[in-house]
Order: structure tokens, then C-alpha cells, then sequence
């Protein structure tokens, strides 16, 4: 049976657990904890600690695995572990907090440079009514044109289904290349 | 979709950047910054937005007018300020010109030959930029644009003012390095020119050190051979690069020459290395999912 496997990486609370729940079929395997600090409280109950891990399966010999990381800096030693052997990635960024987009791009190129596998950025949080729109959120965080950036509600499963497939087509196109 | 946060986290600069670079119409409002006792994303104190500081105009990219809280404002505000009326001349002239808009009044002043059309266009953009200034050395006042509002509505004089000389010049008067060196944080990387550099360079004023450091760009030389080519200070050249790179007028990009630094334990990771075909089954299976 062939594995392959997809990684979903951004900020602190950008949305990576939520969409890999939206799709994946088995409950996703979340290490999450109840956040410790005050302000971390406010903003959410649980914050993944570990990786969160959610499956798809194609066929009998087939499956696609999806690895959330924790978005919160001191539990980055895992990232480049879970960045080995992937597929491809996206970067989760929460529209509606300009505070994190300086941390989503830095997150950003930190996986980048663990593997020159293509990425799609997504727009998280589009039905926030304070979040910016994906152009805005291009310049502000300055993707180049050539990648995609695409809006996404990371809590309707359709939404979460369109950017999978976007990074797919991505890297089909690179295939080509 | 309004664009809003906090000057702290998305500066004024980066906002006329990205005004310029989209071409919008619409307001930008700053207000007073009221801490509310809570923490934001980045555990940083979480600010709400109180009285109205400044109102900033745009047209198409374009800065076309300013106000600021706690001025008066109207035409004879700036003319008063650019030196075309006198504080009693302001002073009567405001008496009796009561209820007259800027427009109509600058007709009549026009018409007065007390200034000419020149005068009133200097002044307006003389005040318009002074605003704007010390609006880009704000840092944590909460902002708003919106788009949808009919900038023509309030009775003012709109002068278009390019974004990108005014981006230049605010990052050549920022006092505060701190913003600075957050964005350009790392010296070892390199600049490029945009897509249509002449376009962009179309109007733009450039100081002798700007041009300094515009003839060396090159996606070989990185921002600190730059400095040393030019004998610059790291501050100097991060203000300079600051001010291209906002204005549009640059890129900061990796050096192209050397390769990206691979992890000494060669832990990098290497991509999956599959075929077409199992792509495209994920693609069907992915489609198949209601
Ligand atoms: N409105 C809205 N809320 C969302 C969306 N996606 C996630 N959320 C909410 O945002 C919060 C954070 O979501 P998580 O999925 O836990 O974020 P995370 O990236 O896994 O967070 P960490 O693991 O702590 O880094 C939760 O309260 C979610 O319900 C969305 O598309 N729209
Ligand atoms: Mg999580």
C-alpha cells in the first residue's frame, strides 16, 4: 500500500485542526491540550501540541494522510519531523487577525526551505466578517503571483475539499515541469 | 470586505503599499487606540478603536486629501497654514464666508486674485502630506478602510498625489528604526526590480543615495554587500531598502547564486518522490467527496 502524505501548517489557532476534522474520515488523532496561558484561553479551549493526524483513504492501496502541526513557536521541533517526505503543503492563515500574518509568512518560509515541494496558501475564516480578502491578504503577506492563494472556511468541508485539490493540481503542474 | 487591524501589526506604510499596489478607492480612518484589558493573537495587549484620529482619501490608488482630528481642516485652515492667508485674513475671511464650501470658496478667492489655482493645489497638498507624515509615524492605533463610500460626497478639494513618492519620503523621515528592522530583518538576502520596472519608476523622485543603492540591484548582491559597496551604515541601507521595497520600487528576494542553506545533519527533507498517476487518483477521490 503506497502512503502519501500532506501538511497543514500555520499560526496559532489559524484553523489547521478544524480543517483536517472537515475531511478527514476518521476522527482526527489530535494531541491537543487545553491551552495554558490566560490570552490563549480567551482565544480557544485546546491548542494541538504534537500534530494532528487525519486520513483519506482512495482505494485498497492508496491513502492520504494529513498532518496538522502545532501552530504555537515552542512546539516548532516538530515541524521539520513532519515535514519529511511530504507531498506538499498549505499554509493556514486566520484573515481575520493581521496580528499573525507576519508569523504565517515567516512559518512560511521556514517550511520552504525543509522542502521544495509545492504549497497553496489559504485564506482562512473568509465567513469572519472582519476577515481580508485573499488579494489583500497576497500583498500584504507578499506570495508571489505564481502561488496559489485561495479563500477557504476551514469549517465547511466543501471549502476544505476545493483547497486539497488545489495543492493537488499544483502539483501536477509541476510534474510537468 | 473593509481592511482592518492595528498600526502595530500592519503599518501605515505597508497600507498605502497596498493601496497603491491595488488601486482602491474608499477612506482610511485611524482612531485612538483604547486598550481593553485583554491580549491579542500574539499575547500583546488588545487595543480597541476610540475617537477618530485622521481620515485619509484615496482615488484609484491615488492619495487625494487628509484631514486630522483637532483641525479645522477647510480651505482656509490650509491656505492658512501654507502661508497664503494671514491669521486675520483667515479670521475675517472665515466671518464672512460662513456656509461656503472649499470649492465655491476657492473659486471666489480665485477670482479675488487673492491665490491663484497653483497656490490653492500646493496648499491643499502641502497640508494633505504633513497629515499623512505624521500619520506613518503612528504604531498602534487601530485603523479601517472602507471602500464603499462616495469620497466625492463632503465638498473638498482633491488632489491626486502619487503613493509611491509619498511611501519614500515617509520611510526617509521614520524616526523609529524598530518598524524598519522588523521587515527587513535579514541583510543577506537580495533585491530584484519589479515586473514593469519602468512603470513603476515612471515619477518617482529618488535621493543620491537611493539611486546608490537602485544601480547595485541584482538578485546576486545581497542587501549587506550593497551597504558595503556604498559604505553604508546597516541603518542607512535598511531605511533606503525600506523605503524602495514599500514603495514597489524593489523586491527582496534569496540571493540566486548561492543555494539555500542546507541543514548541516542533511536532515532536509526530500519530497515524496510519486507518480502523475497517483495524484490524479487523489484528485478523483477528493472530487468524488460531497
Ligand atoms: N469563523 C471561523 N472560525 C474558524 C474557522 N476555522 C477554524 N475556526 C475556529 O478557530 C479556532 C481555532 O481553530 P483550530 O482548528 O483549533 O486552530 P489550529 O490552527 O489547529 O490551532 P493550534 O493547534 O492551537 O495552532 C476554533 O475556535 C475554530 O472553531 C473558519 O473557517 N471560520
Ligand atoms: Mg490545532
Amino acid at each position: 500500500m503506497q502512503t502519501v502524505k500532506m501538511v497543514i501548517t500555520g499560526p496559532y489557532s489559524s484553523g489547521k485542526t478544524e480543517f483536517i476534522r472537515s475531511i478527514s474520515e476518521i476522527d482526527v488523532v489530535s494531541t491537543e491540550r487545553e491551552v495554558t496561558t490566560e490570552a490563549e484561553r480567551r482565544e480557544k479551549g485546546a491548542t494541538t501540541v504534537a500534530m494532528d493526524f487525519g486520513r483519506i483513504t482512495v482505494d485498497d492501496d492508496l491513502v492520504l494522510y494529513l498532518f496538522g502541526t502545532p501552530g504555537q513557536r515552542r512546539f516548532d521541533f516538530m515541524w521539520e519531523i513532519l515535514a519529511e517526505g511530504m507531498l506538499g503543503f498549505i499554509v493556514m492563515v486566520d484573515s481575520s487577525k493581521p496580528e499573525t500574518f507576519r508569523e504565517a509568512k515567516s512559518i512560511l518560509e521556514t517550511f520552504r526551505a525543509y522542502a521544495p515541494t509545492p504549497y497553496v496558501v489559504a485564506a482562512n475564516k473568509q465567513d469572519h466578517p472582519e476577515a481580508w480578502s485573499p488579494d489583500d491578504l497576497r500583498i500584504a503577506l507578499r506570495i508571489d503571483p505564481e502561488v496559489k492563494l485561495l479563500p477557504c472556511v476551514a469549517r465547511d468541508r466543501s471549502s476544505v475539499r476545493d483547497v486539497l485539490l488545489e495543492l493537488l493540481y499544483a502539483i501536477l503542474e509541476e510534474m510537468e515541469e | 470586505m473593509p481592511i482592518q487591524g492595528n498600526l502595530r501589526d500592519f503599518s501605515t506604510t505597508q497600507l498605502l503599499n497596498l493601496i497603491n499596489l491595488s488601486g482602491r478607492t474608499g477612506v482610511l480612518r485611524i482612531f485612538e487606540g483604547v486598550p481593553t484589558g485583554d491580549k491579542d493573537a500574539n499575547g500583546n495587549e488588545k487595543i480597541q478603536p476610540g475617537k477618530e484620529r485622521a481620515q485619509v482619501l484615496f482615488r484609484a490608488g491615488k492619495l487625494v486629501y487628509a484631514s486630522s482630528a483637532g483641525q479645522l481642516n477647510d480651505l482656509i485652515a490650509v491656505l492658512n497654514k501654507g502661508g497664503k492667508l494671514s491669521e486675520a485674513q483667515a479670521k475675517v475671511l472665515r466671518e464672512r464666508a460662513k456656509g461656503t464650501g472649499d470649492k465655491a470658496l476657492a473659486m471666489r478667492l480665485i477670482g479675488a486674485n487673492y491665490v491663484n489655482r497653483n497656490d490653492i493645489v500646493a496648499c491643499v497638498q502641502q497640508y494633505v502630506l504633513e497629515i499623512v507624515y505624521s500619520v506613518m509615524g503612528w504604531n498602534r492605533e487601530p485603523f479601517r478602510f472602507e471602500e464603499n463610500v462616495n469620497i466625492d460626497a463632503a465638498d473638498r478639494i482633491l488632489v491626486p498625489i502619487d503613493l509611491q513618492n509619498v511611501i519614500i519620503e515617509g520611510a526617509r523621515r521614520l524616526e523609529k528604526l524598530e518598524e524598519i528592522s522588523k521587515h527587513i530583518d535579514n541583510l543577506d538576502l537580495c533585491l530584484r526590480f519589479p515586473e514593469n520596472p519602468k512603470e513603476k519608476y515612471a515619477g518617482v523622485h529618488l535621493s543620491v543615495e537611493e539611486w546608490r543603492v537602485v544601480q547595485f540591484v541584482n538578485p546576486k548582491n545581497t542587501i549587506r554587500q550593497i551597504a558595503k559597496a556604498n559604505n553604508m551604515t546597516e541603518n542607512d541601507i535598511r531605511r533606503i531598502v525600506y523605503g524602495l521595497e514599500q514603495a514597489g520600487l524593489v523586491e527582496i528576494v534569496r540571493p540566486t547564486t548561492t543555494k539555500p542553506p542546507v541543514a548541516a545533519s542533511s536532515k532536509r527533507a526530500q519530497p515524496q518522490v510519486v507518480q502523475r498517476q497517483v495524484v490524479n487518483r487523489l484528485i478523483d477521490k477528493l472530487k468524488s467527496l460531497s
